[in-house]
């Protein structure tokens, strides 16, 4: 429960419609979209402009109460799970595309803005933003900046890191900063741009960005090569690539994960395979015809059974909504759907399929992989049921098995999913203790009181914990 | 105003009524939330959107929260539109969800006496008795025929009731005589060769209000080659009961309109409104725990149809001369025939193939009119703020034909061109009656 005059002080800010400590409107922002993670706020607060951020951060740093500031609720780690209680913070009043600015290619916008909508608003002029986080539909840019959203776009375009040029943010002190800009090139000072981006909203809160665009590609073509062997497929990723071909989209599914996808979307595809490749490029015609030519000669002397290219749009479509399925296929096998997010160098997909292969045998559970292969980029998903505790315990240790054989092939607990609360234990697998000293340094330097989402990214203890609470 | 006590059995019955596994089936990952017409309206209020209400309905059963009123305005403000489900990874089943917990709430809770005289009238007294619906419509059709209508209209009295009522007894269609509404047909030849034997489910509101809906249906289905039966035992299909928390009544109405249609050695079933079609083709799961019953109505529900998914199969538009004079025409989707029968491009293809006339999808078209049962008139102001949103939709393309396939989305898009004072310039039309003004039999 929040301190009555806190309260008071809060409705003074945002006015008694835009706050709301009913029980009801807490318990629907004590969950994100982790698995097994609920807690409850003590009240849920929706601003309308920086000004009264920065007069919401001030009370909070003298009260000590902790700030989460929340987008759609669509992250992967406990990133916007109040694990501690305080104020949860909406931006549903700040939702606007603020300039489209086609002279610098840039798009401005207020954090609440949908990536979808905003997708959506710069195409028709010809620009293209790429990072597509599968769950772009209702995600936020706010959301997108603080868990540094990937998607399938990745490999060739970046994530979202790569195209955020400039923000305003809300410091824990309640200082309101700009960083970056309009700008290609900017080397003033400490890039706190990149530092905000990622934080989790640990540092700060994002209140405007300017993002970057780029121009439309002309065409795009999509193909699937078909694989008897595992390790064919994951070599014909690291073989195009060292043919120094960047493909716009190239994603793989394993066998277990095929099956349920044609069984779910019955689209034809062969379940008789071990793993297929999902290939696309785009860009001016003549690229894009000579890299899928080359790609597919790649593919067929990497062993690949069959490489079709989609001769229609509807066909394209067809194959993308069936990659796209693949999470839903997976989910409807059990109530409790496990999906992680190891990445390792592409050079490592191979060793790393396999390895994820063996630690399921190890541990008897059923881990489906698929993800995107080209930037190394997997998503090993373990179907389950979160009432059965014994179950619950080996998903856990095959999960813990799985970071550390990342680790060990050169890679990381995580590549698009964020630290949050679930892989905060894992964090130092990756960091080292000198790492987690050096920002826990820049955390404590910029919220002493650390009121800006506690307990996320740094963990309290090193008990490990992604899937089992006690 | 709930009482603690009434919370606490509403409660209990969560813990024990509610399908745990459905509800632990979301793994909220909130791909729902996009669709949701009312979290979208709400300025999105997680409260009042599909994973919201999951979220709430579970924390009920953990004991998380009390079903407090907040809760019960959450399920109240719920459209039951179902565009949540197609859309849902995990494949929960939201529209059951919703009908459970609201039968619970609904069953736990005192009305008051008013509400109580109200729902107790509609859902016991009225829609399960055929000729009771004849009666009430017959009154329509008397106040409208003797010059009331005028009268109301011209006292003013209409203003005494809400918005959305009045402007509704405005677009209210001219109904049928009580002597055409008592003599109709059981049984119906096809014209031509024989393609199918269906029976036809005539609903309470379309086979009265909506007679002329239904002669051109049976007409459009003689003309597709379908030799057409229509038991006269059958009732109300019991949706309207089942959204609004009188499941008991809804198994009844089930139960006997399953026994009306055994036996009748037809191929389908077809409705022609996405409502009923989409409460018929849930029987089972309503008689799922009925052991006598959930066999027959598991065949029952096998057979449903809707009336523009038939006509595509056999090939009608292809068979049949459509024409119509130079227009543009646009079609709002009923909910419930799209997001529970699966019918949405049946429609589609259609329209497009009558001749003369230009088709133009509408944006949003899948989204949810705000008719939804009787929530228009218990809901008003979300309803009419959906409405709103969907004229603006509807006039970016300029057709001056609505098509729908529901009687509610037909009144509400009505309602809507009513309020928006287009009347004489747009129309709304059920898609059967479009169809059969586009059939040139003259061929």
């Amino acid at each position: 429960m929040l301190p009555n005059t806190v309260k008071e002080k809060l409705i003074s800010i945002v006015t008694a419609a835009n706050f709301d400590d009913s029980k009801t409107g807490r318990l629907v922002y004590s969950y994100d979209a982790t698995p097994n993670f609920q807690s409850m706020p003590d009240a849920v607060v929706s601003p309308r402009n920086k000004q009264e951020i920065s007069q919401i951060v001030k009370i909070c740093n003298e009260y000590n109460i902790p700030i989460v500031p929340r987008g759609s609720g669509t992250n992967l780690c406990a990133g916007t799970c109040p694990t501690e209680g305080g104020i949860v913070l909406l931006f549903k009043h700040m939702n606007k595309i603020l300039e489209v600015d086609e002279e610098n290619l840039t798009v401005t916008v207020q954090p609440g803005v949908v990536t979808l909508d905003l997708i959506q608003a710069v195409e028709p002029k010809g620009l293209f933003y790429p990072p597509d986080p599968s769950s772009m539909k209702i995600s936020t840019i706010g959301g997108n900046i603080n868990e540094n959203s990937g998607g399938l776009r990745g490999l060739k375009y970046g994530v979202t890191r790569d195209y955020v040029i400039g923000l305003e943010a809300v410091l824990p002190n309640g200082d309101i900063i700009r960083t970056g800009g309009k700008l290609a090139k900017d080397v003033a000072g400490y890039d706190f741009t990149r530092l905000l981006v990622g934080s989790e909203g640990t540092l700060g809160i994002i209140t405007e960005a300017t993002l970057k665009l780029i121009p439309m590609p002309e065409t795009k073509q999509t193909m699937l090569a078909l694989y008897q062997d595992l390790e064919a497929a994951a070599k014909s990723v690291s073989k195009i690539i060292a043919s120094k071909i960047i493909p716009a989209t190239l994603e793989f599914l394993d066998q277990p994960t095929l099956k349920v996808v044609e069984d779910f979307a019955k689209i034809g595809l062969p379940t008789d395979v071990k793993a297929v490749l999902l290939i696309e490029q785009d860009g001016p015609v003549e690229v894009v015809e000579r890299d899928m030519a080359r790609i597919a000669e790649v593919c067929k002397e990497e062993k690949a059974v069959s490489v079709q290219l989609a001769q229609t749009e509807a066909e394209a479509e067809a194959l993308r909504t069936a990659r796209r399925s693949a999470l839903s296929a997976l989910a409807r096998l059990a109530p409790t759907t496990i999906l992680e997010d190891a990445t390792v160098p592409r050079s490592e997909i191979a060793r790393m399929v396999n390895a994820i292969n063996e630690i399921a045998d190890k541990y008897d559970l059923n881990i489906c992989t698929f993800g995107h292969a080209g930037d190394g980029n997997l998503h090993p998903t373990c179907p389950t049921d979160s009432r059965n505790h014994d179950e619950m315990e080996r998903v856990e240790k095959a999960f813990a098995e799985i970071f550390e054989k990342a680790i060990e092939f050169g890679g990381t607990i995580t590549g698009e999913h964020g630290v949050g609360v679930m892989k905060a234990p894992y964090l130092e697998l990756k960091l080292g203790e000198a790492g987690i000293a050096a920002m826990k340094a820049v955390k404590m330097a910029l919220d002493p009181n650390n009121i800006m989402n506690p307990g996320k990214v740094f963990a309290k203890d090193s008990r490990k914990r992604v899937v089992v609470s006690k | 105003m709930t009482t603690i006590q009434e919370q606490q059995r509403i409660q209990t019955e969560f813990q024990e009524k509610m399908d745990q596994d459905e509800l632990l089936n979301c793994m909220r990952c909130g791909f729902c939330l996009p669709t949701c017409p009312t979290y979208i309206e709400s300025g999105y209020q997680e409260s009042h959107s599909p994973r919201g209400r999951i979220a709430l309905m579970k924390a009920v059963v953990d004991g998380l929260i009390e079903p407090d009123e907040d809760f019960e305005r959450s399920l109240d403000l719920c459209l039951g539109c179902r565009a949540c489900e197609p859309v849902c990874p995990s494949g929960v089943n939201y529209g059951h969800l919703l009908e459970d917990a609201r039968d619970i709430v609904n069953q736990n809770k005192k009305f008051s006496m008013p509400v109580k005289v109200v729902r107790n009238a509609v859902f016991k007294g009225l829609f399960p008795h055929q000729e009771r619906m004849r009666g009430l419509t017959g009154l329509i059709g008397f106040y409208q025929r003797s010059g009331l209508q005028k009268v109301a209209r011209g006292t003013g009295v209409m203003k005494l009731f809400p918005e959305s009522l009045a402007t509704m007894e405005k677009v209210l269609p001219q109904v049928p005589t009580m002597k055409e509404m008592k003599n109709r047909p059981e049984h119906l030849e096809p014209i031509g060769t024989k393609t199918h034997k269906v029976a036809f489910f005539s609903g309470c509101l379309m086979d009265t209000m909506f007679l002329e809906t239904n002669n051109a249906t049976m007409k459009l289905l003689q003309l597709a080659g379908c030799e057409i039966v229509i038991p006269k035992d059958q009732a109300c299909c019991g949706a309207l009961h089942g959204h609004s928390g009188e499941k008991e009544d809804a198994k009844a109405l089930a139960r006997r309109n399953i026994k009306a249609f055994d036996d009748l050695g037809v191929d389908f079933i077809i409705t022609n409104a996405g409502g009923c079609g989409a409460f018929l083709v849930d029987y089972d799961h309503l008689l799922k725990d009925d052991t006598d019953w959930k066999q027959r109505a598991q065949a029952f529900a096998d057979k449903i149809k809707d009336i523009s998914q038939i006509l595509v199969e056999v090939g009608f538009h292809e068979k049949v001369n459509l024409e119509l004079p130079n227009q543009i025409i646009t079609y709002q989707d009923s909910c419930h025939l799209r997001n529970v029968m699966k019918t949405a491009s049946a429609p589609r293809t259609l329209l497009q193939s009558i001749k003369g006339v230009q088709y133009q999808e509408m944006q949003n078209a899948d989204r949810c009119c705000g008719s939804a049962g009787i929530y228009n008139i218990v809901e008003s102001e979300m309803s009419m703020q959906l409405l709103d949103s969907k004229m603006v939709q509807a006039k970016a393309t300029h057709a001056t034909t609505i098509v729908t396939a529901n009687p509610g989305c037909l009144l509400q898009m009505k309602l809507g061109i009513e309020r928006e004072g287009l009347s004489g310039k747009m129309r709304g039309v059920h898609i059967v009656d479009l169809l059969l003004e586009a059939t040139r039999t003259d061929q």
